[in-house]
């Protein structure tokens, strides 16, 4: 099994990546081969079965609606790459 | 006596006795690192002066406490995509430079409460995606048996640390074997807890519905130790389970005698080395002559376990790795044309290969046209292996399976091919589908490199599993001898 460069380009920007020629033939090659052995999956029948999200059953997990003690502004900004006061800072939108 | 040599059940009797200090021991590991880890490169950060000040306080509270906890004093290592306050956190990622953790991962609260003294950070595949460690940015770590070959991964700093006499324990975690892989490729004890005993919380996620934190020890009485200090139920990881654990050190002591252990016939398929099958089957005659059980089982959907995985993990992956994004932290690309093209390109430049193979891997299984043919398909896989565990479980209290199917292979070896990489976490990979406890322990050596053995649990009977191979690790009496020239 193969990908064509256009589904590895459509890819890549759903996943914002920007790959060079280079990596657009790898990937192409190499997500093909990956994908060739997953499809295995495919042999199995599985028409009656549910499928599995978590391994163990944990649902609706609540907690009381009150402010804990969660980072301050400046701790939250001290990684960031470029802040205007207390924001992040981005490029143009 | 060369106290970076310890085991943890030991020092911790030394510094209780008052024949050493914690200063003393820390200085000793920290001379260690000095003196081999330019050769093993297991660590990409040591905190000296926080280890020392840690340690300092360990000894004032050693000298009042009368029963402390285990840990107290006790230097330990911690995987590097595990968030350690004030103190970088990498990932082993470019994408992560000069992060700081404003905050300390819920594990890292429970060892330092213990009094454990944190000393560093170890290498990593980067973002945990890998079987070798050869994934870091950073750089390759030798295995301490043999530096030309790689300490497995993704844990591989970890484990190499802990060979190498350098961590008295450490910290990984495992989302298809990354604790045990690299455990068994360096002859030391690894344990993959039940998903949900340990908070996620301060772990960098890679695929969170596998993703498990636990230890790695130069003993089962040592992981017992050290997975009694990071259990239990943590309210800021919604996954970790409202669970009152057992005494774990104390279920050392049930040994095996009675107990009926399974051996899926899947997991010593093809690929499987004749070393690594003769080593088992010696133990299996150990498990037999000390009065337990054995036989031989199918659970025929585990042939799926590999691929479902390679769905599953990298959906996760690239659900999880969106937020690496250059605006709140780590790595941003200098001149962009717009928000859309400095994600881009913040993240061509920040990722590794695999870790770019990956996400392109699970954007295109979630990918419109193709979600249920591999995402949805590979749940149901996942809903299959689930219930052939607990089958087995019915029948048999434990299941045993080489943890890898090859010894540790050598750098380079496996680094153009993938799929090949893929194939060493065979065996692992389907206890992290169905979210049990397993765990990997020294059994042998196979032309110098060490061989290890997989135990794997019902869920949250991690009793069992540890009683079972600290009756084996008695008989075995494995050593950790790796030759280091210093």
């Amino acid at each position: 099994m193969s990908i064509s460069k256009e589904e590895v380009e459509h890819i890549a920007l759903l996943a914002r990546l920007e790959l060079s020629e280079t990596e657009k033939e790898l990937f192409a090659r190499q997500l093909g081969q990956i994908l060739e052995h997953a499809g295995k999956i495919e042999e199995l029948d599985t028409k009656d079965v549910e499928p599995t999200a978590h391994a163990l059953p944990v649902v609706n997990v609540f907690r009381q609606d009150k402010v804990g003690k969660e980072l301050d502004v400046e701790e939250a900004l001290a990684n960031a790459p470029d802040r205007e006061d207390d924001s992040f800072g981005v490029p143009k939108i | 006596m060369d106290l970076y040599k310890l085991n943890i059940e030991q020092a911790s009797a030394k510094l209780r006795a008052k024949e050493i200090t914690s200063v003393e021991l820390t200085k000793s590991i920290l001379d260690r690192i000095e003196k081999i880890d330019g050769q093993v490169k297991a660590f990409l950060f040591v905190d000296k002066e926080g280890a020392l000040a840690q340690a300092k306080e360990a000894d004032k509270r050693l000298a009042t406490e009368k029963d402390g906890p285990i840990l107290l004093g006790v230097p330990v290592a911690v995987k590097d995509n595990i968030c350690t306050h004030g103190v970088p956190t990498t990932c082993a990622s470019k994408i992560l430079n000069g992060f700081v953790p404003p905050y300390d991962a819920t594990v890292i609260t429970a060892l330092k409460g213990e009094g454990a003294v944190v000393i560093g950070k170890t290498n990593l595949d980067e973002f945990a995606m890998g079987s070798s460690t050869e994934n870091s940015e950073k750089q390759v770590t030798g295995n301490p048996w043999d530096l030309k070959r790689v300490p497995g991964g993704s844990s591989g700093g970890s484990a190499a640390s802990v060979a190498a006499d350098e961590a008295i324990g450490a910290i990984g975690s495992d989302t298809g074997g990354s604790i045990r892989q690299p455990a068994s490729f360096c002859g030391v004890v690894g344990l993959k807890p039940t998903y949900g005993l340990v908070s996620r919380y301060g772990l960098v996620a890679f695929a969170s519905s596998l993703d498990q934190i636990g230890p790695l020890t130069k003993s089962v009485t040592d992981a017992a130790i050290m997975l009694q200090a990071i259990c239990g139920h943590d309210t800021s990881d919604s996954t970790s389970l409202d669970y009152q654990p057992p005494n774990y050190l104390d279920s050392l002591k049930n040994g095996i005698k009675g107990l009926k252990f399974g051996i899926p016939k899947e997991l010593f398929g093809e690929g499987c080395q004749d070393e690594i099958r003769d080593s088992i089957q010696d133990t299996i005659k150990l498990i037999e002559s000390l009065g337990g059980e054995v036989a031989e089982t199918s659970l025929p959907t585990f042939e799926y376990a590999l691929p479902a995985y390679y769905i599953i993990a990298p959906a996760e992956a690239s659900s999880n790795l969106s937020r690496f994004d250059g605006v709140r932290y780590g790595h941003r690309a200098k001149d962009a044309a717009g928000m859309i093209d400095s994600y881009k390109k913040t993240r061509a430049e920040g990722f590794g290969s695999e870790v770019k193979r990956r996400i392109m891997l699970g954007t295109y299984a979630l990918s419109a046209g193709y979600y249920d043919a591999y995402y949805g398909q590979a749940q149901k896989v996942r809903t299959l292996i689930i219930k052939e565990f607990a089958d087995a479980f019915e029948k048999f209290d434990l299941l045993i399976s080489p943890t890898t199917p090859t010894t540790a292979f050598e750098i380079g070896a496996k680094t153009d091919d993938p799929l090949q990489m893929y194939l060493s976490d065979v065996c692992t990979i389907p206890s992290n589908l169905a979210g049990i406890p397993a765990i990997s322990i020294p059994v042998g050596l196979s032309r110098g490199l060490p061989v290890g053995l997989q135990i794997m649990g019902k869920h949250f009977d991690e009793s069992t599993m540890l009683s079972a191979a600290r009756a084996l690790e008695k008989e075995v009496d494995f050593k950790i001898t790796p030759e280091l020239a210093g």
